[in-house]
């Protein structure tokens, strides 16, 4: 038992606040070692190589069609009446002006779709249409459907609605107030408190009292939105026999399967969820929106095709994006720098309805503890509802905002400790085969060469510290899931699934229910197939995310595709190549396990020259099988979970870990950041291809500059301040600085050829990076995102004082951050 | 119907082709691509000149066809990304942004080919800086502009034969 590492749990003595107590056993979690993963023999010839993506050509033609992009005869047009108010009662709706324009075909209101449906099953509180009160500004409230959208735009403007204005509570610090209306009045919790949580792992009244030194800060990570390219857009076709089928810009076409028969009171067989390839997601179309449930409900009154696309402004009420989150940080450290002890409190902003928001909580504690070791660690979050369109997941879910003030304040300790930064993270970080305080397991980490890696190329050590006024390196590190390892609701069925067939054309066909956001997960599922059974990258047909056609896939969020459908199409490949090697072997006077399969040919490993073409092969299974299928399922393992309330957050099947190294240039005079380079290394175990991975660090970096920089969710009163893409500010081309990627591979025993995940993992490190960066540049410690000009030039006025009036410079924080 | 959707007969060149359609006025060519003509491959992201997406040519410049009234467009030639790939051939800029991964999700991959291609036609060698600028008016979020810009550059290298 010697290598088992002990987890144990003791008693948070702030907990009795929240009159809470941890009641949980002392739990140990096995860490097997490695176990010998049979590898593919004759070596691989698929994966690894920057080969151009199968959708690449559709893309680059303008072929492909996106769900806005597809024609039906007769389809009729739906527009959304959303509420003027952040929060108000609903006194009365008249829709029968509307109802009279010609050309209005439907007019639906709340009351006609009354099902309440939620993301996570556990907090549904959301309805297609509201329904007595509205809880934002753009809320939807009444729809119109007409025969052309000019029709339904003009209608919308018929609809009366008479509202009674309610306070409205726009802030985590109105959320916890008890004198404001409650959002949602059937809440048990006080003020609008949607979700709290506690949790403490391993000793950590011992940690802090054996602390040389305690750092405690607070930070205030702003919100922000994905605003994808493409705006959401669904039609739904019922058809006479009362069958209905949707294509929509969803990334989670299961999910939105079984919301949508509970909505619509329907058995699911009757119903059938398309997910168009989507144009970029990024989070923003994981959950069921409005528009969606509205469309399928106007469909079957009609008995024609009902489209909606939303207008960019209406992309932006949809929102679901990064939760604003103010949070306590407290650290307590040996001289060294060791961790004792680690004391998080989070209260995020969750707008106006749950969405993933229990699970958003979570994450803004679960995963600290994978990136360093941290031998104690107690975790408070709490989530608000307030009048805003509702917070949701975000490329990262939940932590970045913990990610950047952990590593703002790392930065802080190493300074003050006198230790080189990046040195420091490579000994204090978690290490291959081991378990965190939390119970998380942790496989494959290539943490310590991203830091080195990023170092070296990056030259921190060289460059911190000595670069002259205004200019400035900085260093963060950071770890991810690979899939959540727990489905949204509980079943012990696969969370991916995938069909491949084979037949005597030479073709070969993957069925599997996962969709592609951009990413590149078509291409992902033809790599992993055709290393498998040796055929081209172009022999193979990717047909995704239709409930119909594909096995269940959980869908496009927390890195899971690759992991998990990855792993899915490959088994399924590899029962087929079990046949086909079946027949091959006796064919070629060998074995059938060394049977060698790649460049579309079978031939014997001991002698390459000796084979057959695949075509034939094909045709002899055919002959002698009949039809050549092979289906492949995939499921996380036993024992990644801890046992406690709330141990469902966190786990993974893997982590990935990534390093960013950021130079800047900042104008003390205007306040201006500008990132001038970016080297950035990520352990995503295995590229299946380096260009690909590539793209996805790039994105990463890309998306996390603008968090830093620029990009923020303000609201005017109760207003969001600029809903639209002139004034919502995101980086250009022009705007993009040096990045340089820096692929570390740690051949993940469980995944798919070796294969992690990059989606996500790549944007953490990157905010902190710059804000480090920004502190060796001008030294001021700005403990709030985004770096505005404006917000520098603050921070620089706020040391000048200080100095001036004698103190040490404090860290700036966010105007009128005062705890409750 | 609405008072404002009388339509009225436009002749167009799109792609080389000649079409006459009816239209309502107050359509804009983005509309009249998508709707009328069935050119999806030009897509929409703001209808408001923000983003890039809709870039189509119109006599060889790029134009935001968002923002563009139909009835401007009479006798003039207009060039969608489907009209941008000829004898069965792509474009060299398409073959680029294939082959080095500059689409990710595509949905801006369209408006950019076609600003990029309006570039090429006025500079043959672009500068980094030069590519950067041009495609100031493009939002991608997916990219990080890095495999777009190396794209067009690659491109511009391969049609003064030196790659």
């Amino acid at each position: 038992m010697d290598d088992l590492r002990r987890v144990s749990t003791a008693t948070n003595p702030d907990s009795e606040a929240y009159g809470f107590t941890p009641d949980r056993p002392v739990t140990t979690i096995a860490i097997p070692a490695p176990p010998t993963r049979p590898e593919k023999p004759e070596g691989l010839s698929v994966v690894g190589k920057s080969l151009p993506k199968v959708d690449a050509y559709v893309k680059v033609t303008g072929s492909l069609k996106y769900a806005d992009d597809i024609v039906l005869a007769r389809t009729v047009f739906g527009r959304m009446v959303r509420s003027p108010h952040a929060h108000a009662r609903i006194e009365r709706v008249n829709v029968e002006r509307a109802r009279a324009l010609p050309g209005v075909v439907a007019v639906v209101t709340g009351d006609e779709i009354p099902v309440l449906y939620g993301h996570l099953p556990s907090s549904p509180d959301e309805t297609a249409l509201a329904i007595d009160k509205v809880r934002y500004v753009g809320e939807p409230v009444v729809a119109v459907i007409a025969e052309d959208e000019l029709t339904a735009e003009e209608a919308l403007e018929l609809v009366e609605v008479e509202y009674e204005p309610l306070d409205s509570v726009m802030s985590i610090e109105d959320g916890l107030r008890d004198d404001l209306n409650k959002i949602h009045e059937d809440s048990r919790k006080r003020a609008n408190i949607h979700k709290e949580v506690h949790l403490e792992f391993g000793p950590v009244a011992e940690g802090f009292a054996g602390a040389d030194r305690i750092f405690e800060d607070e930070y205030f990570f702003d919100g922000n939105t994905h605003a994808p390219l493409e705006q959401h857009s669904v039609l739904a076709n019922c058809e006479l026999d009362g069958k209905i089928t949707i294509w929509s810009s969803t990334q989670n076409p299961h999910y939105l399967h079984r919301v949508m028969a509970s909505v619509l009171g329907m058995p699911a067989s009757r119903l059938r969820i398309v997910a168009c390839p989507v144009g970029g997601g990024f989070g923003a179309k994981t959950d069921v929106f409005n528009h969606e449930v509205v469309a399928a409900y106007a469909s079957r009154k009609l008995g024609r095709p009902v489209k909606f696309t939303l207008t960019r402004e209406e992309v932006f009420y949809a929102h679901r994006g990064r939760h604003p989150v103010l949070m306590k940080l407290r650290t307590g450290v040996l001289r060294d720098g060791t961790i004792t002890a680690v004391k998080l409190d989070t209260w995020l902003d969750g707008g106006a309805f749950s969405s993933y928001g229990v699970a958003s909580t979570y994450y803004t504690g679960a995963l600290l503890p994978v990136t360093y070791k941290i031998p104690a660690f107690t975790f408070n979050g709490v989530r608000v509802f307030t009048n805003k369109p509702p917070c949701g997941p975000k490329r990262g879910h939940g932590t970045p905002q913990p990610r950047f003030a952990f590593e703002c304040q790392l930065d802080k300790i190493a300074d003050e400790l006198g230790l080189d930064a990046a040195e420091y993270r490579r000994r204090i970080a978690v290490e291959p085969y081991s378990t965190t305080a939390n119970q998380l397991r942790i496989t494959s980490c290539g943490l310590d060469q991203c830091i080195e890696a990023v170092n070296t190329r990056g030259g921190y050590s060289a460059k911190h510290g000595k670069l002259p006024y205004g200019k400035g390196i900085g260093i963060a590190a950071s770890a991810y899931i690979t899939g959540a390892g727990m489905p949204i609701y509980r079943n012990a069925m696969p969370h991916s699934g995938a069909i491949v067939k084979v037949d005597r054309s030479g073709g070969v066909t993957v069925f599997c229910g996962v969709s592609d956001c951009g990413q590149g997960s078509t291409h992902m599922l033809a790599t992993v197939v055709a290393e498998a059974l040796g055929v081209d990258i172009m022999d193979v047909q990717v047909f995704m995310a239709d409930t119909d056609l594909t096995p269940v896939d959980l869908g496009s969020y927390s890195s899971r595709v690759t992991f998990m459908a990855g792993n899915a199409a490959r088994y399924a490949a590899e029962s087929v190549r079990e046949k086909l090697a079946a027949v091959a072997g006796p064919k070629l006077g060998i074995p059938p396990e060394r049977c060698g399969f790649a460049r579309r040919r079978v031939f014997d490993r001991d002698d390459p020259g000796h084979g057959l073409p695949l075509l034939e092969v094909f045709q002899l299974a055919e002959a002698h099988y009949g039809t050549l299928a092979g289906v492949g399922s995939y499921t996380p393992p036993e024992g990644i979970k801890g046992d406690f309330k709330g141990a469902g957050v966190g786990p993974s099947p893997a982590y990935t870990y990534s390093a960013c190294v950021a130079e800047v240039d900042v104008d003390a005079e205007t306040g201006e950041v500008r990132v001038e380079r970016i080297v950035l290394a990520h352990d995503c175990g295995r590229a299946l291809n380096p260009a690909v991975v590539e793209g996805q660090i790039e994105g990463s970096v890309y998306m996390a500059l603008g968090e830093i920089l620029m990009e923020r969710s303000e609201y005017r009163g109760d207003l969001h301040k600029y809903p639209n893409l002139l004034e919502y500010k995101t980086l250009m081309s022009v705007d993009m600085p040096v990045i340089e990627t820096i692929i570390i591979e740690t051949d993940d025993i469980e995944g798919p050829y070796g294969a992690k995940e990059v989606g996500q993992g790549a944007l953490l490190p990157v905010i902190p990076a710059v804000a480090n960066a920004v502190a060796d540049a001008v030294g001021v410690r700005i403990n709030a995102n985004p770096l505005t000009p404006w917000a520098v030039l603050k921070a620089l006025e706020e040391k000048r004082t200080a100095s001036k009036a004698g103190h040490a410079s404090g860290a700036a924080s966010r105007e009128g951050a005062e705890l409750p | 119907m609405s008072e404002p959707g009388r339509k009225i007969l436009v002749s167009l060149r799109v792609n080389g082709s000649d079409i006459e359609c009816a239209i309502v006025p107050s359509k804009t060519l983005l509309e009249v691509l998508r709707e009328d003509l069935g050119l999806t491959g030009t897509k929409h992201g703001c209808e408001l000149g923000h983003c890039g997406a809709c870039t189509v040519l119109i006599d060889g410049q790029p134009t935001l066809a968002c923002l563009t009234l139909t009835l401007e467009c009479e006798g003039r030639e207009i060039r969608t990304i489907e009209g941008l790939a000829g004898d069965g051939e792509l474009h060299p800029l398409q073959q680029a942004f294939v082959e080095t991964g500059a689409a990710q999700c595509g949905y801006c991959t369209g408006g950019i080919l076609m600003t990029a291609s309006a570039l090429l036609e006025r500079k043959a060698d672009p500068s980094d800086q030069e590519i950067r600028s041009a495609l100031a008016g493009n939002l991608c979020r997916c990219t990080g502009y890095v495999k777009i810009i190396d794209a067009v550059a690659l491109a511009a290298r391969r049609m003064n034969g030196a790659a």
